[in-house]
């Protein structure tokens, strides 16, 4: 189904890449990687296709997946003392992380689903822009300005694009996995230190 | 009222008062967050024109604690009885998202009783939500009291049941992965059946009180459309849904748990207006009666949980699930990461109370205020839900 599914994009959308991200659990569930340059196309190619018809976005969320190190052991040939050894050498791959969007999408009128797409930002620090399916679809408006609020993607073309669970001053992306709870929770400059100085001046 | 779903949306409230103009002052108020009819704490920021909504934008966050943050720190078990916060009206429903969410994600089998019990509690559940919906709704309207108590007096019948099965009214923290938690008490199906029995008669009770109403019509016809398109675009769910006429009930497209052995039918409004959110749920009520009569005759003897489930060390292989269902509110669904471990990598509840708001500005511009608060309780919303 998947595969059909691609093999359509990539005849609408033709300079798109595209990569069908397989899931081992139980569920089957397998997603599509859509290059994020072309994922407005391709979301309007998923809604209007005549056979496809996924008219409903029925989840949006976010992922943080973190910069990943693996080490792996190899053995390299070395010349020690003038002989000829093996030696095992630890190599580390560090991966860098990024920020990934998932949406589930049903279609209504054909009545089936689930299709997954994910975009994927290209790293977690300075460039975390996505493009916005709200204008494709509305049902992402409150889900896509949720996943701007925890994570911190910005979503290019959102009409609203504001906070909408934490308050507006708030800085940090509370779903982050790196993200370190603050001390104290009080957000606002309270009145309390200026209270006290007036009333040590009343006391006086 | 409605616009098309191609024009972008708005892009900043304007000041909070405008001079000069021939068409008069504009106003910026804030409805709530502590405004009697939000059932929680929810603001409504509305530019009114007279008495006029002109804008209308919805704030959240009143009631927010990082659900989905807390649960990525806790063993997948122990998020259980948390889901009962999300919607406390539906306890049985979130319990049997999250279970069907996480059945899919390890590859779980329920047994058939255990199938046979969600099903009778999660109609149940369906019964006291829509009761209780519609007599919060008229309640708005100034039916000062008497449908609501009416609702009550038969919601707390349920509850009742709930109780004796669960040990507790609200918070039932009842389904596992691969089951149920408990064995029915005796005598239990019996007095289900009892209430099950008894129900039709509140409902016609109901019904004569308010269907007919000349003030409950006056307020409720016309007013609120919610198109088709829109409605499909904006992700809308439930009663909300089939009110504006499009024929998706996840019972009959999904056949979650056992649905396609048991004959419903789905009623759909043609207006898309309060009144007819406000028929479906009276005549969805008589639908699940019809479930719950068969699911009571059929129940069949036999395990409750799938001996396969493993209580603890439960750590499903890598991988990810979305599991959805009907809940009263609409489309409720989770999806879970695993990546191994006891914990979920991530636990995402897609909360139908939520996106079904994304459509009140559309539906109540143009109406006074007063029609505001009757649109947003058709709604139908929980702000445990909303804000998580």
């Amino acid at each position: 189904m998947l595969e059909k599914i691609k093999t359509d994009i990539e005849a609408a959308v033709p300079s798109c890449r595209l990569e069908i991200i397989p899931n081992g659990s139980p569920s089957g569930q397998h997603s599509l990687l859509v290059e994020s340059t072309c994922a407005v196309e391709v979301a309007k190619f998923l809604r209007d296709s005549p056979e496809l018809r996924l008219d409903y976005c029925s989840n949006v969320t976010g992922v943080d997946w973190l910069d990943t190190e693996t080490s792996e052991k190899v053995k390299v040939k070395t010349l020690v003392d003038g002989v000829e050894q093996e030696i095992e050498e630890v190599r580390k791959l560090k991966s860098p992380g990024y920020l990934e969007t998932v949406y589930h999408l049903y279609s209504m009128e054909k009545k089936h689903g689930p299709v997954i797409l994910r975009l994927r930002t290209e790293n977690r620090a300075d460039k975390v822009h996505l493009p916005s399916l709200t204008p494709v679809w509305r049902s992402a408006e409150f889900q896509e300005r949720e996943i701007f609020d925890l994570y911190g993607i910005i979503f290019d073309g959102h009409p609203d694009l504001r906070r909408i669970l934490m308050w507006d001053e708030f800085e940090d992306h509370p779903m982050r996995k790196d993200y370190v709870e603050p001390d104290d929770y009080e957000y606002e400059p309270t009145a309390h230190e200026d209270i006290l100085a007036k009333a040590k001046q009343h006391n006086a | 009222m409605t616009r098309s779903i191609t024009e972008p949306i708005d892009e900043e409230l304007p000041p909070n008062f405008t001079h000069g103009d021939d068409e008069g002052e504009l106003l910026e108020i804030a409805l709530g967050p502590h405004h009697p009819s939000t059932h929680g704490v929810f603001r409504m920021d509305v530019v009114l024109d007279g008495e006029r909504v002109v804008k209308l934008k919805p704030v959240f966050g009143y009631l927010h604690r990082n659900h989905e943050k807390i649960a990525e720190t806790a063993s997948y078990l122990s998020s259980m009885p948390y889901t009962d916060r999300l919607d406390y009206m539906c306890s049985l429903s979130n319990n049997w998202a999250y279970a069907l969410a996480v059945e899919k994600l390890a590859g779980l089998q329920v047994p058939e009783r255990a199938e046979y019990i969600r099903v009778i509690t999660a109609e149940l559940t369906r019964l006291q939500n829509h009761a209780s919906t519609i007599g919060f709704l008229t309640q708005e309207m100034g039916a000062s009291g008497t449908p609501l108590m009416y609702a009550f007096r038969e919601r707390e019948k349920i509850l009742d049941l709930f109780e004796s099965l669960t040990g507790s009214r609200m918070m039932c923290n009842y389904m596992r992965f691969g089951g149920c938690r408990v064995e029915l008490p005796s005598g239990w199906l019996e007095q289900t059946k009892k209430v099950v029995e008894a129900f039709p008669r509140f409902l016609d009770e109901y019904e004569r009180l308010l269907t007919g109403n000349e003030i409950f019509m006056a307020r409720a016809q016309g007013v609120g459309v919610l198109n088709r398109e829109l409605a499909v675009n904006a992700g809308v769910t439930a009663p909300m849904l089939r009110a504006s006429g499009v024929n998706y009930d996840i019972r009959k497209v999904d056949k979650y748990g056992i649905y396609e052995r048991f004959d419903f039918k789905i009623p759909l409004g043609e207006h898309g207006d309060v009144y007819d959110r406000y028929m479906i749920r009276m005549l969805e009520m008589r639908e699940s009666l019809k479930i719950l009569n068969q699911a009571l005759r059929d129940i069949p003897p036999g395990p409750i949980m799938d001996a396969k489930a493993k209580i603890r060390g439960f750590r499903p292989k890598p991988g990810e699930a979305y599991g959805r269902i009907e809940s009263p509110k609409g489309e409720l669904g989770f999806y879970l990461i695993s990546d191994g471990s006891p914990n979920p990598y991530r636990y995402r509840v897609r909360p139908p109370s939520l996106i079904n708001l994304t459509v009140l500005e559309d539906m109540c511009r143009g109406y006074n205020v007063a029609d505001t608060i009757v649109i947003f309780g058709t709604v139908d919303i929980v702000l445990g839900e909303v804000d998580r």
